[in-house]
């Protein structure tokens, strides 16, 4: 399912003392089955472009299409956008309500008007694939671990079967086994299901190793996107916005201003090991060596 | 969504009655309101007006905003005009039918009666626009000091309101969040019959409430790591102390409520 946006904008309490322009004339387009990083600064204006994804915030100006369909047109039906757009907020286990997990995940796709067995089917499937085992389904979802009580969360998300998962900032607040779970999770469901995913972060590391391509927002617009390289390859401005690439740019380019023939470009650890193990197998090293 | 909904609707700015002590704008306000229903004539609506108009002029909060506050009155107003327009007796004007009638009285009621509920309402209205929550209540609590001899608990009272007032926005931002995120999982809010919503609030109301007392315990255990133990030797750090602009405040409220007065008297006289 592609999603384009045309000159989106968006002002936070309009008429009041406290306008903030949010969103100021965004263009993009995200294709299906893309791994979308969404990168920015605390206030860029991520998380209010996402929440106008599946319709919970209206654009002042501009137009949103899902699969060539304008949402903002007149009879266009939001609530199945919300069950084709899939929106994971931050914290999302804070709002579990349900006496146990499984009817807690049934929740979203009972809301979509399905038979208790149906969603009880789509809730099991769900559950599956973010990993959480059969013996905590009957279990309060208060009584679970941090991690566990995102996945189930996560699980009442794709538990709608969306074509599209958004997910802000998945791993926050967890240990670093919880985050390596999560986020392998998603890529998982990227690789078999063919998701569309566009994950929010501002951790350069962990979008890195999975997105396709990186979108970086700073003040309300789009400041950068293209491939992990391409943007990471301008880590000057980055830091300017108050972010920063992965730490293995910074080696790279460190390795590099030493005299060695290393790929700067290098995203992902396991790139920039290849490279220097290239660069030391040739055996052209700079002088004093 | 519910973000636009304001309480505690302070309007920053820099102005004279902005930085006015607290305790002397909830004087000078209870001053105001009490003026408004001495006077029945006429002349001691324009002092009113001409104090009001200076003070709005003077705070810089534009006038669209106290306005605002009349929307939620709107019914009220509409009600007190419309009885006091048709149902008092005396010279008749305009007959309708029967028993219902506009007549002078009446006429004269309904207008004075509806200036005074605006006047209340814009009058109010500045103060909570220019005054902060947190500086209410310490006004408050300061003015309210002399009642500790009797044992009521001011400080005790005064940190609960503030501790409410300030839980306000975080709790509507966190209300907010998730119904925004209920949503995003097909829930349906504004349809079905009154049982049928009032079930629909489930999942927001069990997230709200545990996230409230969570937040009610941090709290507290954080007021305990840094020893708070009550008012008991607690001082400010900025202790309301009168200026020389409050001084010419109090000067001023004396003046106004002499004029009105005076301004009563000298019209009954003629």
């Amino acid at each position: 399912m592609s999603i384009k946006i045309e000159n989106l904008n968006y002002i936070y309490g309009k008429g009041t003392a406290y306008e903030i322009k949010a969103l100021s004339d965004i263009n993009l387009t995200i294709e299906d089955g893309e791994f979308i990083g969404l990168i920015g600064h605390t206030g860029s204006g991520k998380s209010t472009l996402i929440q106008h994804l599946n319709g919970l915030v209206k654009a002042d100006s501009g137009a949103i299409y899902v699969n060539g369909e304008n949402i903002y047109q007149d009879g266009y039906s939001m609530k199945k956008l919300r069950g084709k757009v899939g929106l994971v907020f931050q914290y999302p286990e804070h709002q579990l309500f349900e006496v146990d997990v499984f009817s807690d995940v049934c929740f979203g796709p009972k809301n979509q008007g399905l038979s208790t067995e149906e969603a009880a089917k789509k809730a099991r499937l769900a559950l599956q694939s973010v990993g959480l085992s059969e013996k905590y389904y009957k279990q309060s979802p208060f009584e679970l671990s941090g991690g566990q009580k995102r996945r189930a969360a996560i699980a009442g998300v794709l538990a709608m079967e969306p074509d599209v998962l958004i997910l802000d900032e998945p791993m926050a607040g967890l240990d670093p086994k919880g985050r390596d779970e999560i986020l392998d999770k998603i890529a998982r469901l990227h690789r078999e299901r063919h998701l569309t995913i566009i994950l929010v972060s501002h951790s350069m590391e962990d979008v890195a190793k999975y997105a396709d391509r990186l979108i970086v927002m700073n003040r309300g617009s789009v400041q950068f996107q293209g491939t992990p390289r391409e943007v990471f390859s301008h880590y000057k401005e980055l830091e300017k916005i108050g972010l920063s690439a992965p730490q293995i740019t910074y080696l790279m380019h460190e390795l590099k201003k030493k005299g060695f023939s290393v790929d700067v470009d290098a995203a992902t650890v396991s790139e920039a090991k290849e490279s220097i193990l290239k660069c030391l197998r040739t055996g052209k090293r700079p002088e004093g060596v | 969504m519910i973000r636009d909904i304001t309480i505690g609707q302070y309007y920053p700015a820099d102005s004279v009655i902005h930085k006015l002590d607290p305790r002397v704008k909830l004087v000078g306000t209870m001053v105001f309101l009490v003026s408004l229903f001495l006077f029945q004539s006429f002349s001691g609506y324009i002092a009113a007006t001409v104090f009001l108009g200076c003070v709005i002029k003077l705070s810089k909060v534009p006038l669209k905003f106290m306005l605002k506050g009349l929307k939620a009155v709107f019914i009220l107003l509409l009600f007190s005009v419309v009885f006091n327009l048709f149902l008092t007796d005396g010279e008749t004007l305009l007959p309708i039918f029967g028993k219902l009638r506009i007549t002078k009285e009446g006429l004269r009621l309904a207008v004075f009666m509806a200036i005074r509920l605006v006047y209340l309402i814009i009058g109010t209205s500045i103060m909570t626009l220019t005054t902060t929550p947190n500086d209410l209540t310490d006004g408050l609590e300061k003015g309210l000091r002399p009642l500790k001899k009797i044992r009521v608990p001011v400080h005790e009272i005064a940190m609960m309101m503030s501790i409410a007032l300030r839980f306000i926005p975080i709790l509507l931002e966190e209300t907010d969040k998730i119904m925004k995120a209920q949503m995003a999982r097909g829930a349906d809010f504004e349809s079905g019959n009154f049982i049928q919503r009032a079930r629909n609030m489930i999942p927001i109301l069990v997230p709200l409430f545990i996230s409230a007392f969570r937040r009610a315990n941090d709290l507290a255990m954080a007021m305990e790591a840094r020893c708070y133990h009550g008012g008991e030797g607690r001082t400010k750090m900025k202790p309301l102390i009168y200026k020389t602009r409050d001084k010419i405040a109090y000067g001023t409220f004396v003046i106004y409520l002499l004029t009105v007065i005076g301004v009563n008297m000298v019209s009954r006289v003629l």
